[in-house]
């Protein structure tokens, strides 16, 4: 098949030749097309052999990975952006030599954010295409749903995104935050002096699983520090919700005398609508700032900041975060940005779910590397207690919990849309995919126990 | 002038080192020295100077000198330096001057230009519980000739009063709280309700109670009132919102009787069409007529959106006239496809940046905030209404489209050109939408989903009006603009929208046609 391809091509260009001599401008053009498409092809068949070759020579044939994310849809807007960066991560591993000697081939599919679409897409790169990992997925709801596909077929998921725990599956690979390595820190750092000492909270977020359970643990856990019942609040709204006119006013009487802060789980779009009408509504950062989960570069990237500053976020990694490996991160993001064509080119910003997502292509590697094997099980027990030098810092894949030790940063919004740091944890914070205030009696470990088990 | 303040605090300065015996150290970071070395002071160091390096000492006691002094003396031509040192010096040091920076900004924006920064200066010099700061307040206050900024200033000087140890002081700063109908006085009034009827009050605490309660009976009073007003506002400013994008709907929905799912997406063009003007204001203007682009991009919007409803009546929609499921369905496949464009083309990332008129908001009264651009939108909104009662009612193109609603048959024996007129009519109605596109700009966002999320809604406010009745519209749109407000304060902004919709549906089991049925041999039509 492969050969007869040039030769096809060579014989249309063949033929052509007499009507140019004729002189036909269209014939010529026709003519010229078809030599550059013959060129073109043979070409990339060279090229591709040459790749073959290049691989086979090494050490057998490409890898194959998966990357599940939506391309299309209201989630493409975050989720277009980790396909870049794992597929930035790829070129980078293989043009380094690939993984033990093999280069990785990507296989990228598109769930176009529907929930159901990802758990056969899940099924097609295990089953069809044989993928060895699978980096994919933003919202809560699609992890559940590829779950029981991973579970099933033993395959491996690299979720990047910080989530609300009480999970704790061997089949997936945590390498965004758990509660207690993001909301946790953030809220008691408002607490703390240094924060500001806050004493009243305002517990907001959109109404699904994420923002639920995360503000169930933050509530057990000020009850736990003696924050008053009365002094919390909480409320949620629908998703895409545009009138906040009523919240904005319920949090002004809320705040009014000082001391209160807001805690931002809303997602998406809602946010816009919400913090215009916060500033408009005359409150300001000063006196009741909104610390946001799911506000990070890439989102702030669209949207008017003068209404934001002053705000906070509470992340693992921002693109401000001042190390050599970042700067070069950054700058390699934006240059592989520009060189393939993808939207806005050079403007293009890194967040913490894209760094998330870049460290776990070469945790992946590095436990490749060290089984020696690409068989789910043994690269799985290698990716315990791996460490990386990530743009952001050290991190540590925990022991036996699936998740990642990471620092803990809270940033301030700055006018041209980045985070300027403010407070950062001391070293790297354990997940507890089980919160010690919610699920006190359940712990995650896949080497002692066989999962979820209950503490003694 | 200043002589004699600056002499004292030298003299305070070196009564200070002198009995702490702490030498001061000269400003150098890399001086890191564990014991604190008598170095002799440089003689050229002034007092604040003194205090500045002090701020990196050692010792606490120093630091809280230094501080203490830095506020009494220092202005705002220090906050610089101050920066300087924090942003170098450790934990303990930067949680020192945080303060001193505080209070000298804000000593500094209450004799700002703008009453906004004089505002946020005086409330946030309460929140410092720093009693040097009343008789700032008090002198600012004296001075100020916006009332509200002045009201916050005394708000502010009361509030810190409040600390203050002499028992007559605090009773009448309690009464003056009383009187301001302080909001932000509420919750430190109630603790000391708390605390003096706790167990172990002191005399003093008691003395409190009586004048307090009656404080916060009198604001608790006030903002009752205050609620009402605002949840009043914001069910008129949501009755707007609903009113503009729905009007377009009502004309195309009454007059044709197509049911337009594209509405949502003609908004949208609208919507962007004031983005491409503000990014093209943003590249070829200079900033300073930047806010021009908001007045600029109306007739763009209108027109953007005029002429998308025109094409999309000329290529699809004329085709469809008396198939009602059809012109649903293809309407809603051109609203997919004209998403799908607006995500692919602008992709997700765009926002709308307020005018400066339009951002913030007006004080009417005490508790009651109105922001600028809802203000804004209701205006536009009875503006649109009076223009299109106008057009149908008192012009010649109004009575034919009045005509063709009312009997498309015998309009057209009569000669009207029915063809003409529906396709002006879906233009306008278009045009409407783009208005409402360019007036969401400033409450939400532009997003390809713009549309989605609005539709429902107007659509809800149309068919509960009535069909084509622009009366109805009005009213439907009042009349859940307000109940919604009315009920989300008490049921959270998910059910509210629960009981909308169970509401409208009930409605609808009553009169079928809506708040205002078309009536006569029309009707059956």
């Amino acid at each position: 098949m492969e050969t007869k391809e040039p030769q096809g091509a060579e014989n249309v260009n063949l033929t052509e030749v007499p009507s140019e001599e004729r002189g036909s401008s269209r014939r010529e053009f026709l003519g010229q097309t078809g030599r550059v498409a013959a060129g073109v092809g043979v070409a990339a068949l060279l090229g591709n052999l040459g790749n073959y070759a290049l691989s086979y020579a090494a050490g057998g044939p490409p890898i194959k990975i998966g990357i599940l994310h939506s391309l299309s849809g209201t989630m493409a807007i975050s989720e277009v952006s980790l396909r870049d960066v794992v597929m930035m991560a790829v070129e980078e591993i293989n043009k380094a030599g690939g993984v033990m000697g093999r280069q990785i081939e990507a296989v990228i599919v598109d769930p176009a954010s529907n929930w159901d679409l990802f758990a056969e897409k899940a099924k097609q790169l295990l089953l069809q295409d044989k993928v060895s990992v699978v980096f994919g997925c933003w919202t809560s709801v699609s992890r559940k749903s590829v779950l029981p596909v991973f579970e099933k077929n033993n395959g491996m998921l690299f979720y990047p995104v910080q989530y609300e725990g009480e999970e704790c599956s061997k089949n997936v690979f945590y390498t965004g935050a758990a509660v207690n390595q993001q909301a946790q820190p953030a809220v008691e750092y408002l607490m703390s002096p240094e924060g500001g000492s806050y004493k009243k909270f305002y517990l907001l977020g959109t109404d699904y699983v994420y923002p639920r359970t995360t503000n169930k643990i933050l509530r057990a856990m000020l009850l736990a520090k003696g924050v008053p019942a009365a002094n919390i609040a909480e409320e949620y709204t629908p998703f895409h919700h545009q009138d906040y006119q009523t919240i904005c006013g319920k949090i002004k009487k809320f705040a009014a005398g000082g001391g209160a802060a807001v805690i931002s789980t809303i997602n998406g779009d809602s946010n816009v609508p919400f913090y215009k009408e916060f500033g408009n509504q005359g409150l300001r950062a000063e006196d009741a700032p909104i610390m946001a989960f799911s506000v990070a570069e890439d989102e702030l990237r669209g949207m008017d900041t003068s209404a934001l500053v002053g705000h906070l976020a509470a992340w693992n990694y921002y693109q401000s975060v001042d190390t050599p490996q970042n700067k070069t991160f950054v700058a390699n993001f934006k240059a592989y940005c520009k060189k393939n064509n993808l939207p806005d080119g050079e403007n293009r910003v890194t967040d913490d779910p894209i760094e998330a997502a870049y460290f776990g292509v070469y945790v992946w590697k590095q436990a490749v590397e060290k089984a020696g094997t690409l068989d789910v099980d043994k690269v799985r027990a290698a990716v315990y207690n791996q460490k990386f030098l990530a743009p952001g810092g050290t991190i540590m894949m925990d022991c036996c919990n699936q998740h990642t030790h990471k620092p803990v940063i809270i940033g301030e919004i700055l006018k041209d849309g980045q985070f300027k740091s403010v407070w950062r944890s001391k070293g790297l914070v354990k997940p507890e995919p089980w919160s010690e205030f919610t699920n006190p009696e359940k712990g995650c470990d896949w080497i002692q126990h066989q999962g979820t088990y209950q503490k003694k | 002038m200043k002589r004699g303040p600056c002499a004292l605090a030298i003299a305070l300065s070196i009564a200070l080192s002198v009995v702490l015996n702490v030498a001061p150290k000269p400003v150098n970071a890399e001086d890191e020295a564990s014991t604190p070395a008598a170095v002799p002071s440089a003689p050229a160091l002034s007092p604040i100077e003194q205090a500045l390096a002090d701020l990196s000492s050692e010792s606490a006691e120093t630091r809280s000198a230094a501080v203490a002094l830095l506020i009494e003396e220092g202005d705002a031509s220090l906050i610089p330096k101050l920066d300087e040192i924090r942003a170098t010096a450790d934990r303990a040091v930067r949680q020192a001057i945080k303060p001193v920076v505080d209070l000298l900004k804000n000593r500094a924006n209450l004799s700002s230009e703008l009453p906004d920064y004089r505002r946020s200066a005086a409330s946030d010099l309460a929140s410092t519980g720093r009693r040097e700061a009343i008789a700032w307040l008090e002198a600012a206050a004296a001075k100020e000739e916006v009332w509200w900024v002045r009201y916050t200033m005394e708000e502010s000087a009361n509030l810190l009063e409040l600390r203050s140890g002499d028992l007559a002081a605090r009773q009448t700063a309690i009464k003056k709280l009383g009187d301001l109908r302080s909001q932000n006085g509420l919750s430190t009034l109630q603790e000391l309700i708390e605390s003096g009827n706790a167990a172990d009050a002191t005399e003093e605490q008691k003395a409190l109670i009586s004048t307090a309660t009656a404080a916060v009976s009198q604001i608790e009073s006030w903002s009752t009132k205050a609620t009402i007003m605002e949840t009043i506002f914001r069910g008129i400013s949501l009755s707007s919102i609903l009113l503009i994008m729905s009007l377009g709907l009502a004309i195309v929905f009454g007059l044709m009787g197509v049911i337009n799912m594209a509405h949502g997406e003609l908004m949208m063009i609208g919507a962007y069409a004031t983005f491409v003007t503000q990014q093209a204001f943003i590249a070829w203007l200079p900033p300073e007529h930047f806010d021009w682009y908001f007045p600029a991009s109306l007739p763009l919007a209108f027109l953007a959106s005029f002429g998308a409803g025109w094409l999309l009546e000329a290529t699809v929609i004329r085709f469809l006239y008396g198939r009602l499921l059809e012109t649903l369905l293809a309407t809603w496949g051109v609203s997919l496809i004209l998403m799908q464009s607006a995500r692919v083309y602008f992709g997700d990332l765009t926002a709308v940046i307020a005018p400066q008129a339009l951002r913030g908001g007006a004080q009417v009264m005490v508790g009651v905030y109105l922001p600028y651009n809802r203000i804004f939108i209701i205006i536009l909104s009875i503006v649109c209404v009076v223009g299109i009662y106008y057009l149908l009612f008192n012009s010649n193109l109004g009575l034919r489209v009045r005509a063709v609603t009312q009997n498309r048959n015998m309009s057209a024996c009569l000669g009207i050109p029915t063809r003409k007129v529906d396709s002006y009519t879906f233009a306008f109605a278009s045009g409407l939408a783009g208005i409402a596109g360019w007036a969401l700009t400033m409450v939400g966002n532009v997003d390809p989903g713009l549309g989605q999320n609005y539709i429902v809604d107007a659509f809800m406010v149309v068919v509960t009006g009535g069909v084509g009745k622009l009366a109805g519209t009005i009213w439907a749109s009042l009349g859940i603009g307000g109940l919604n407000k009315l009920i989300e304060p008490f049921s959270g902004a998910v059910y509210g929208k629960v009981f909308i919709l169970v509401g409208v549906i009930l409605f609808l089991q009553w009169r079928p046609s809506g708040l205002f049925a078309a009536k006569g041999r029309s009707a059956d039509a």
